[in-house]
């Protein structure tokens, strides 16, 4: 059996969900890459040094730029005619990109595996993580999202994959890039920091978010995280937030300070090695997953927190 | 430009899951259920496009047990103007689903089809994206913001590293994001009124569509559980637990 796999990259770089992608694709047998986009060299060289690759496809066209779900679907499920299964991380661009070629296959998709079980048989967390199903497929070919915190990352060096150049359809005009507003950062991304802090709507402001979090997350290394009602609130950008219908992390540490523990939050961040919650509450639904908890006024822990580590 | 808008009759977001004892599935006897959170953001924004003039008609549909009809009444009560409820009691998988909606969507030729970015259930996240697939059209899935013009529509997506915008021809798919807007509570007098809005009832057969699964579900088990570990007196006491745990010198 082989699979296809989509090579998230960004800047040249091959992001390290690719990574986790490639040990969930290679439970199924051999794995090949394909690299889409434009100006793709330094990623296939990249991709092919990972270890346990076969083959990179590269497909370097404009219309491939932006990920445009209408564009690289297409591409992709006509190179299914040759592959057992198509894989790609579940992050947004996966999840963009995979049911419209499980679509155009005629095929179910699985979903944010959390284990491969068999040839056709997954585990996948449903109801926010409340329940683990584990379910089989029918279809001859699979296509399947891979929650990439559930795997150890391959070794991004290593491997001596063959590249071959493939070619797409082109443009089919129906969608356009326009532009975006990527969030910047020097912290450490959340789905691959070793620590987080995270905040929620206990900090009252988008000001008081960012003086008493960025402090302790500089001291510490770590990425910034934030509950819904942080980001709905406008204290933190949207792509801070953890849970259920965000980000899924999971950290060594993730230290959650005035999030109270509902289950869409817990669904993000409750793989994390460990967890040290912060609230005023004692009673709070976060302490019942917490390993380490203090109760307290986070306006007076988190300044004394950061002034004496 | 007539819009459609997909819903979900699920588990009310507030309550917690339980694995039945069985193993085959979650506990759903007299739990309360809603509508999807996504698919209220969804019938919110054709409300808005509407109101704004931007949309003629909104047309609900769901696809679900006798009992889904609740769900397109609260759709119908927050302003769609009529539903379409495909009936059945078997559990219908996203690809079935997005066939389902491909042949409503022929019928109904809607400028957009507009939809949650994942039901909190299943947590598949494909729908939208496969109705899209299958009708060929354009998507934009978690969507922040839904613009018009003419016949392009912008869609602000939240993704992972931030915000993108992309274009698309209409007729297009969206998908929402939390985000996009807040729903809006159906007042009492609109809730009497959506009770002699139409609501036809059709049944999968009636689209020619075979909705056979193709994901057996083998078991369903409890996650594991993660139990409550020590509470610390103070922020010394904090940085002392920190220090064993080698997250800091
Ligand atoms: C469809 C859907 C999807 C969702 N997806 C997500 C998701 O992906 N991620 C997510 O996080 N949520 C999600 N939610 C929202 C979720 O249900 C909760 O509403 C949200 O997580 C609450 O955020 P919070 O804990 O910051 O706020 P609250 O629940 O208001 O909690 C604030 C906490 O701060 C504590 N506090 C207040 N003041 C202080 C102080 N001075 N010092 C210390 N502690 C203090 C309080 O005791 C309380 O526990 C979703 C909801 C829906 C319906």
């Amino acid at each position: 059996m082989t699979s296809l796999v989509l090579v998230e990259h960004e800047g040249g770089q091959v992001k390290d969900a690719t990574l986790a992608t490639v040990t969930a694709a290679t439970k199924l047998g051999d794995v090949h890459l394909l690299v889409a986009g434009q100006g793709v060299g330094a990623v296939t060289e990249a991709a092919a040094k990972i270890a346990g690759v076969g083959k990179v496809l590269a497909a370097d066209d404009a219309s491939l730029a932006h990920n445009l779900a209408e564009n690289v679907a297409p591409l992709v499920a006509g190179l299914m005619a040759s592959y057992d299964a198509f894989v790609t991380p579940a992050t947004t661009t996966g999840k963009n990109i995979a049911p419209r070629v499980a679509a155009l296959l005629d095929v179910m998709q699985i979903s944010d595996i959390l284990s491969v079980e068999g040839a056709d048989t997954f585990t996948r967390p449903i109801y926010a993580g409340n329940a683990i199903a584990t379910v089989k497929s029918s279809d001859a070919k699979k296509v399947i999202t891979v929650r990439t915190t559930a795997f150890e990352k391959a070794a991004a060096s290593g491997g001596s994959g063959t590249v071959e150049t493939v070619t797409g359809a082109g443009d089919k005009g129906i969608s356009s890039f326009v532009g975006a507003e990527l969030s910047k950062s020097e912290r450490p991304e959340l789905t691959s920091a070793k620590i987080i802090v995270s905040g929620g709507r206990a900090f009252g402001s988008s000001d008081q978010f960012h003086s008493l979090l960025d402090p302790l997350a500089d001291k510490l290394k770590a990425g910034v995280g934030a509950s819904r009602a942080a980001v709905d609130a406008g204290y933190a950008p949207n792509d801070y937030q953890v849970g259920q219908t965000g980000k899924i992390v999971a950290p060594e540490v993730y230290i959650a300070i005035g999030i109270s523990g509902a289950i869409q939050h817990l669904a993000g961040m409750k793989d994390s090695k460990t967890i040290v919650a912060i609230n005023k509450d004692e009673d709070a639904p976060i302490f019942q997953v917490a390993d380490v908890g203090l109760v307290g006024d986070l306006f007076k822990i988190v300044p004394e927190l950061t002034e004496k580590l | 430009m007539k819009l459609l808008v997909a819903v979900k009759r699920v588990i009310d977001f507030n309550v917690k899951p339980r694995v039945k004892a069985d193993g085959t599935g979650v506990d759903l006897a007299n739990v309360k259920m809603s509508m999807n959170p996504f698919d209220e953001i969804a019938v919110e924004e054709a409300i808005r496009l509407k109101e704004k003039g931007a949309a003629t008609e909104i047309v609900a549909v769901s696809i679900g047990p006798a009992k889904a009809q609740e769900t397109l009444r609260t759709a119908l009560a927050m302003g769609a103007d009529r539903a379409i409820l495909i009936q059945t009691d078997d559990e219908v998988e996203p690809l079935a689903v997005a066939k389902l909606l491909a042949k409503v969507t022929e019928e109904e030729q809607p400028g957009l089809v507009i939809l949650g970015k994942q039901a909190i259930d299943d947590d598949s996240n494909q729908t939208g994206q496969m109705l899209a697939a299958l009708l060929g059209w354009p998507q934009g899935t978690f969507a922040s913001k839904v613009e018009l013009s003419g016949d392009k529509v912008d869609v602000t997506r939240e993704v992972d590293g931030g915000l993108e915008t992309v274009k698309l021809s209409t007729p297009a798919v969206v998908t929402t994001d939390l985000r996009l807007n807040e729903p809006r509570y159906a007042s009492l007098p609109n809730i009497m009124k959506a009770k002699s809005k139409p609501l036809a009832t059709k049944a999968p057969a009636d689209y020619g569509v075979d909705t056979a699964p193709r994901l057996q579900t083998l078991k369903v088990a409890e996650p594991p559980k993660r139990s409550a570990g020590v509470k610390v007196a103070d922020v010394d006491e904090l940085i002392g637990k920190l220090k064993t745990l080698g997250v800091v010198a």
